[in-house]
Parts: C-alpha cells; structure tokens; sequence
C-alpha cells in the first residue's frame, strides 16, 4: 500500500470513532434525552430570566 | 457555484426553522425532530427551529452530568459528540459555508455597502477554541450550585444566534417574560449587536473569533473525506484566492486550514490555473466552470 494510499484510509479512522460513538449514545437512550430537553425553552439560554 | 451555495444556505436556514405555526401556539416545536441535529448553530429555543442546538445540547448533557449519574442513565453527550464528528469527518468546517444559518445572516450583512472592509487580526481567531473548551464543555462540567448543577455559559453569556433567533420572538410571543428581563439579557442583546454591527465591516466575524462548533468542525479540516487539493504545479503563487475568501486565507499558503469553510469561491471565481480542486478520500469531484470575479480589502 502506497503512503497516499494509507493516508487517505487513516481519514476514516475519526469517522469509525464517531460512529462508534454515536451509536453508544443512541444504546444509552441519549436521543431522548435532547429531545426532551429541546422540546423545553431554555429561558436560561435566551438571556431571559 | 456561489448562487448554489446561496440556495443551499436558505433552504437549510428554512429546514432548520420551518415550524411556522408558533405566532398561533406560541410555543416551540415539540415535535420527534428535536432529536436531530441542526449541523450549524441554530437555537433549539427559537419559536421556528425544528431540530436540536448541539453547542446548546452539550452544554445541557454537561452540566446536568451528576444528576444524570446518580438516576442511573449515562448522558455523557456521545450522542451528540458523535453526530458532530461523523459531520466533521465527512465534510471538515463545510457546513459553516454552506448549512450555518447564523453564517448564512452574516454574509447578508457584509454585503451591505459599508465603504472599507476590514480583516480580522490572527489573535481573536483563537478566542473560539477558549470558548469550545471552557465556556461549552468545562465550564458548565465543573462550574456547579449547590444543588450541582451547572450553567450554560456559551447560551447563557455569549451566544447571539441564541438572542436573535430565541430571545427576541420569545419576548415577543410571550409578552409575560418581559417583567423577567435583566442584565442577563442586554449582556446578550449587547454582544448581538456587536457581532451584527460587525458583520457588515468584516466578513463573518462570529464564526471566525467566537464560533465553538466552527472551532470543532475546523479540526477536522486536515482529516476529513472531504477536502480542497492544490495542485502545486499549477500554483503561481499570484495571491487571488486570498482576495475572495470570506475567512481571508491564501489557499496555497494554508491548505485545508482550520479556518477554511469550504465554499469553494477560491477553486471557482479565483483560480485561473486549475491549481485548487475538489477530492473526496482522495478521489477527484468535477464541478462547473469557472467565473472570475475578485473584490479588494484592506486590513485594519
């Protein structure tokens, strides 16, 4: 394998991470979790209250 | 390419903010969406948007974390972390030139006639890896009440697209939040016009001083799938691509530098020599032909 070669498949390396990642928070049941916290107005957040 | 650009922009701006029913149920959407996530910087509280703030989310996972622990459930923020890196590897910081809504309001501002145009000085570009780290995720982590609660201290103190897209239309819609408005609040409204009044003298300031989630797409600029190639042999060095980028960078001086938002405009309506083209992993992307088209400015 040529160095460009492995360059270019050291690229996926963040990304399998991330996928690895993403799919530990979906295990975690973490999408609900923003949901519900996105469902809510974050007075905090807008600078109110 | 940049009249492309300029649709795709609005009509992400659109998707990410199209719950059009709020000036009659004069609340947010609550709907199943909210667990997607807008890729630019888009507040979840905004009356219209329609999918989740991930600068916003983490802040939430984060500073919530003890309380998370001591239920039983392990909200570290993987989830959205995750998102965001498998957005980053893919495309590097080409959401913010092509998805951000707030990048999108930015560059309509700069296009307002303002005599000069100014750069930005190198130093203040940092100021948005400070607020990635502390005011996003170490703050609202460690920073606690007694109650062990943090704060989101970027939405909290910072955030514009928060004030603009949130905090305004909520003041508006729900006229009993105006008894709670303080300091808290013209601290925001006071940073908003800064960045607003800003936007029209330099090119996309917020996403080059202060932006969290530019800082983190930015990182990836050098790894991800896909990126901007120069063809050294083409290049002669002639400086044109510094002229028209909107994060004034010099493509053959900085190759896929942090700062670059992908937009392409030095591969498209710059280079006259076929030096800077589009790869994904490697693999060369054709796209349409070139227009020249080159504007001056000076810095401060």
């Amino acid at each position: 394998m040529t160095k460009k070669k492995i360059k270019i498949a050291s690229r996926f390396i963040p990304l399998v991470f991330f996928l690895l990642l993403f799919m530990a928070g979906i295990s975690t049941n973490e999408p609900q979790r923003v949901m519900e916290q996105a469902w809510n107005i974050c007075l905090d957040c807008i600078g109110i209250g | 390419m940049e009249t492309v650009r300029k649709f795709i922009q609005l009509v992400f701006t659109l998707l990410s903010n199209g719950y059009l029913l709020f000036p009659w149920t004069k609340n947010i959407y609550q709907g199943p969406l909210k667990a997607l996530c807008s890729p630019g910087l888009n507040c979840y509280s905004c009356p219209a948007s329609t999918t989740y703030c991930p600068i916003g989310a983490i802040q939430q996972l984060l500073l919530g974390i003890r309380f998370s622990l001591e239920t039983g459930n392990y909200y570290f923020g993987s989830y959205v972390f995750g998102t965001l890196g498998i957005i980053a590897s893919f495309t590097g910081r080409l959401t913010c030139g092509w998805l951000c809504p707030f990048g999108f309001l930015q560059e309509i501002l700069y296009k307002i006639p303002s005599g000069k145009k100014f750069t930005t000085p190198q130093p203040l570009r940092y100021i948005k890896y400070f607020m990635l780290i502390f005011f996003v995720i170490l703050f609202p982590l460690l920073l606690t009440d007694q109650w062990g609660m943090g704060k989101p201290w970027f939405c909290k103190f910072v955030c514009p697209a928060g004030t603009i897209e949130a905090g305004i239309p909520m003041i508006l819609l729900q006229p009993d939040l105006r008894a709670t408005l303080g300091y808290l609040f013209y601290n925001k409204l006071f940073w908003m016009f800064c960045f607003l009044i800003w936007s029209i003298f330099t090119s996309r300031p917020f996403c080059k001083t202060t932006c969290p989630l530019g800082a983190f797409y930015g990182m990836f600029n050098r790894m991800s799938l896909l990126q901007l190639h120069l063809n050294k042999q083409h290049c002669t060095d002639c400086g044109v691509c510094l002229q028209v980028c909107p994060m004034d960078i010099q493509f053959n001086k900085n190759v896929n530098n942090a700062e670059c938002i992908l937009c392409m405009r030095c591969m498209t309506e710059a280079c006259k020599f076929d030096a800077i083209s589009l790869q994904c992993a490697g693999l060369p992307l054709s796209l349409p032909p070139k227009k020249i088209k080159v504007q001056k400015t000076e810095p401060c």
